[in-house]
């Protein structure tokens, strides 16, 4: 269990803000191509940092909190995990945002 | 480079990257400086589990504070920290919201499933509430 506490927080991300999917209809997940096209640009460019502050030894990791599995050298998989999931989040708040003020949008 | 400047250098080639690269502009609306005030409130609450809770720590040679402590949880405020977790994660938590959303419109301008907006609201109660504020 206590492997899982990267995921867990990642969860409770996905717990604040995926009701407004739901609730708010903010239609970001119905918009799925757009994910699908800018989540791996996103992934690519903040796994690069990662790598390289991995490296540097800007920061580490508590092996007892996360899943255990590292790719592309050194990124444990929690990390890929998050560059895919705070992306929707951050998308979903401010769908929501833009559909309850359209005023505050200037096309 | 060290975090603090990594950091710096997100900040500056996100608004780049959407005022002249994509030419999105989101950082001109105010949808977006709501919606990243609301995301950063809950980036200092999730971020401060990650480093609070010390899933993640820090080397003081990248960052302005010091090191994460071995055990207990760092500083809450002060020591270049902010929530436990090191002010430099402003500027990756920035770079990355900025990322995405410029993306998410710039996706949008070139036709991708533009067709398709938001609302209405499911529940009554929440539209009223909001349209209030």
């Amino acid at each position: 269990m206590r492997n899982l506490h990267y995921v867990l927080v990642l969860l409770g991300c996905l717990a604040g803000s995926l009701w407004l999917e739901f609730l708010l209809r903010t239609r970001v997940l119905r918009r799925w191509k757009r994910l699908l096209i800018l989540t791996p640009v996103v992934v690519a460019v903040f796994s690069l940092w990662d790598w390289y502050a991995i490296s540097r030894g800007h920061w580490f990791f508590d092996e007892t909190q996360i899943v255990g599995i590292r790719v592309l050298g050194n990124i444990p998989v929690d990390e890929i995990l998050f560059f895919c999931v705070i992306p929707v989040c951050a998308i979903l708040s401010f769908e929501a945002v833009r559909s309850a003020r359209p005023d505050w949008w200037k096309k | 480079m060290s975090y603090t400047q990594l950091s710096l250098t997100a900040i500056v080639l996100s608004i780049v990257l959407d005022i002249y690269i994509l030419r999105t502009k989101i950082l001109r609306q105010r949808v977006f400086w709501v919606s990243y005030a609301i995301v950063v409130f809950f980036q200092l609450l999730s971020n401060g589990l990650f480093t609070g809770l010390g899933i993640v720590k820090y080397r003081d040679a990248a960052i302005l504070g010091g090191d994460s402590p071995d055990t207990g949880t760092p500083a809450f405020v002060g020591d270049g920290r902010l929530a436990y977790a090191p002010v430099e994660d402003l500027g990756f938590g920035f770079g990355l919201v900025v990322l995405a959303i410029s993306l998410w419109i710039f996706l949008e301008r070139r036709g991708i499933q533009s067709e398709t907006t938001a609302g209405p609201p499911r529940v009554g109660w929440f539209s009223g509430r909001l349209k209030r504020f």
